[in-house]
């Protein structure tokens, strides 16, 4: 019977979050074509990782095992992963969006003459794969045309497309796959994960956030929204390239790469809404966005927005709250 | 030390970007063009390595006529040479998908033995995030994505990428390999009138791209406006109102404040 392979990911001995949202995605997919849905952990998953999935809809769990897939690296993946399709030729192989699958599933596709559709937000009848274009201005609609059984469809979810909390109970086989890697030449040599210094400022914990983006145009306009923030009495944030450029400390930035938030009310400013920066802020209580452009994606995610020049808009914020306060 | 650089020209950041007719890309009359985001620091790295090391920086490209400006950019900016694999029929350029992309790109390269492939990590306008990577198993070469800096060891490149949340990871690889190179990383330079005046002399060499050996597995159907999540109250007045307007629901609608 043909399949639906969904490759997990785990960490601290759990199946990550946005893995558990691609398997939903994988098992609409399955349901939907009336295909049998299998999943896999590459690397070393222990029986946590294991009793996390079960019953939660792969027909076989392939635990994908060898000791050259202890530590990822690109060589090592690509190959466990394409010896393990060549094996139980599925129709479609299903990823979540992580930096590691950005890193090794394009070249499994090519491997296969395929095409990975990279971070899909929705899966439409046919089936048909809808994902961003211009950072979220646009959305598209793409179909692969020259697929098959044991030659699939490569698609990664978005973070937080799809819904994790899905339970079709049934019986979970875990099965162990042992690729042959032995005469293997992995080239690259991955140095253990590290993090920055210390963190000086718990964005996290702020009830309210004034995050500044690219729109403020220069580091000397910060003044504008350091006023903002301290008539409501909220930290500093920013987006990525505010960071990047030096104009506030790496600490304070929100998105994929930096913190992810969760405050009472957040207030993004000259920022345009990426998906890298919207996963790090959309579980956010209230969100108001300002910016020029009414197109701009930050729109989508907020309660209240006000479409204008941050120049003249801010000011007249900080204004009206400080005569609030008094 | 060779290094090539793969660059894109997309539209610019802030331009009015609106649907075209067929409703399956942009209309691309009018519209304003830049280098796209992550190849300027790609561009970047490569010039700053070759300042180091010595060394040839080559800028190649696949896009239309006018991606050639482009290129003469990153010529002005620096890089020796330019290759513009020239598609000019704009709706089969438009069709191709990453592997088609990527192999035009291969077999414009393959020959030239370059010691070092840099990409961006993403385009703006289509955003795969993976043409570099798929051109390195084209090519047979390692790569590692995200990169952020980069120096050049007795056994090929040691390389910083950045992982999720704030984590990063050293990789060493030999060379020649590919990197993804990650927006922000350096502070980019202009080109200056010195370089401009150069760049006019430098070698562009344009090759038609060979369409028939490169026929898309992916198709767009569609391309749309997005769908709004929530739904978003616009405030509307002069920048004082508008600005009382959101203090007011803040406080009595939201309960935020
Ligand atoms: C792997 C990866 C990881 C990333 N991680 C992160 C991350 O952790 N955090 C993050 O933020 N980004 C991250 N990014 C970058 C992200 O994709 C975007 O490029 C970035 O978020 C854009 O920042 P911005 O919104 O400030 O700038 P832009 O996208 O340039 O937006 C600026 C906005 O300001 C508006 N504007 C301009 N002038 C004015 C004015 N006078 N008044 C009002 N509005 C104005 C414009 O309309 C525009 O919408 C990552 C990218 C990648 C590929
Ligand atoms: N048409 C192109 N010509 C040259 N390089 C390209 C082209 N398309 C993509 N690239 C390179 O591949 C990177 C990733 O693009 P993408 O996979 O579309 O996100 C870009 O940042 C460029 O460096």
């Amino acid at each position: 019977m043909s399949s639906v392979l969904v490759i997990l990911e785990s960490k601290n001995d759990h199946v990550t979050r946005i893995s558990l949202e691609a398997l939903a995605a994988a098992a609409t997919l399955a349901e939907t074509l009336g295909l049998r849905l299998n999943a896999a952990l590459v690397g070393a998953p222990t029986d946590l990782v294991f009793n996390t999935i079960q019953g939660k809809a792969p027909h076989t769990v392939y635990a994908v095992q060898h000791e050259k897939l202890h530590a990822y690296t690109s060589d090592g993946y690509t190959e466990a992963c394409a010896q393990l399709i060549q094996s139980t030729k599925p129709a479609y192989v299903v990823f979540p969006h992580t930096y590691q699958v950005r890193d090794f599933a394009p070249r499994l596709a090519t491997r296969f003459g395929q095409v990975l559709i990279s971070d899909v937000t929705g899966i439409e009848p046919g089936p048909a794969f809808t994902r961003q274009l211009f950072q979220g201005k646009l959305n598209s609609t793409w179909r692969a045309t020259a697929f098959g059984e044991g030659n699939p469809c490569f698609l990664s979810v978005q973070a937080g497309a799809f819904r994790a909390d899905l339970h079709i109970p049934g019986e979970t086989i875990l099965e162990t796959f042992e690729p042959s890697l032995d005469t293997l030449a992995i080239r690259t040599t991955p140095g253990e994960p590290f993090r920055a210094a210390a963190q000086t400022v718990d964005l996290a914990s702020a009830p309210i956030l004034v995050s500044v983006g690219r729109g403020i145009k220069e580091q000397a306009n910060l003044p504008i929204v350091e006023e903002l923030a301290a008539a409501l009495g909220a930290e500093l944030a920013a987006s990525r390239p505010i960071c990047d450029a030096g104009w506030l400390p790496m600490e304070r930035q929100v998105g994929s790469s930096g913190q992810t938030v969760a405050p009472k009310l957040y207030i993004a400013i000259g920022i345009s809404g990426a998906i890298q920066h919207l996963v790090g802020m959309k579980g956010s209580q209230c969100i108001v966005a300002i910016n020029k452009d009414e197109n701009a994606p930050i729109f989508e995610v907020a309660n209240y927005g006000i479409v204008g020049d941050l120049f003249d808009i801010v000011p007249a914020l900080t204004t009206a709250l400080n005569a609030r306060a008094r | 030390m060779k290094i090539i650089v793969a660059i894109k020209q997309v539209p610019e950041r802030d331009a009015r970007i609106r649907i075209d007719a067929a409703g399956k890309w942009i209309d691309l009359q009018d519209i304003e063009v830049a280098l796209n985001e992550s190849d300027a620091y790609a561009l970047e790295e490569a010039l700053q390595l070759k300042e180091a090391q010595g060394g040839e920086v080559v800028a190649i490209s696949v896009g239309p006529e006018r991606a050639g400006q482009t290129i003469r950019e990153a010529l002005a900016k620096g890089a020796d040479r330019g290759i513009h694999v020239e598609v000019s029929d704009p709706d089969a350029l438009t069709n191709l998908d990453s592997l088609a992309i990527a192999r035009l790109l291969a077999s414009a390269i393959r020959d030239e033995q370059p010691d070092l492939v840099l990409t961006g990590l993403q385009s703006d306008d289509l955003g795969f995030g993976q043409t570099g990577v798929i051109l390195a198993e084209l090519l047979g070469i390692p790569h590692a994505t995200l990169i952020l800096k980069t120096e050049v060891t007795s056994t090929g490149i040691r390389v910083l990428r950045e992982l999720e949340d704030g984590w990063f990871q050293h990789i060493d690889m030999p060379t020649p390999a590919l990197l993804t190179i990650q927006s922000g990383t350096n502070k980019l330079r202009y080109a200056t009138l010195m370089g401009i005046k150069r760049a006019k002399m430098k070698e562009l060499r344009a090759v038609t791209a060979d369409l028939a050996s490169v026929a898309p597995v992916l198709v767009r159907d569609r391309v749309t406006l997005p769908s709004k999540q929530r739904t978003t109250e616009i405030l509307t007045g002069t920048p004082a109102e508008a600005a009382q307007k959101l203090v007011d629901k803040l406080q009595a609608e939201a309960r935020v404040l």
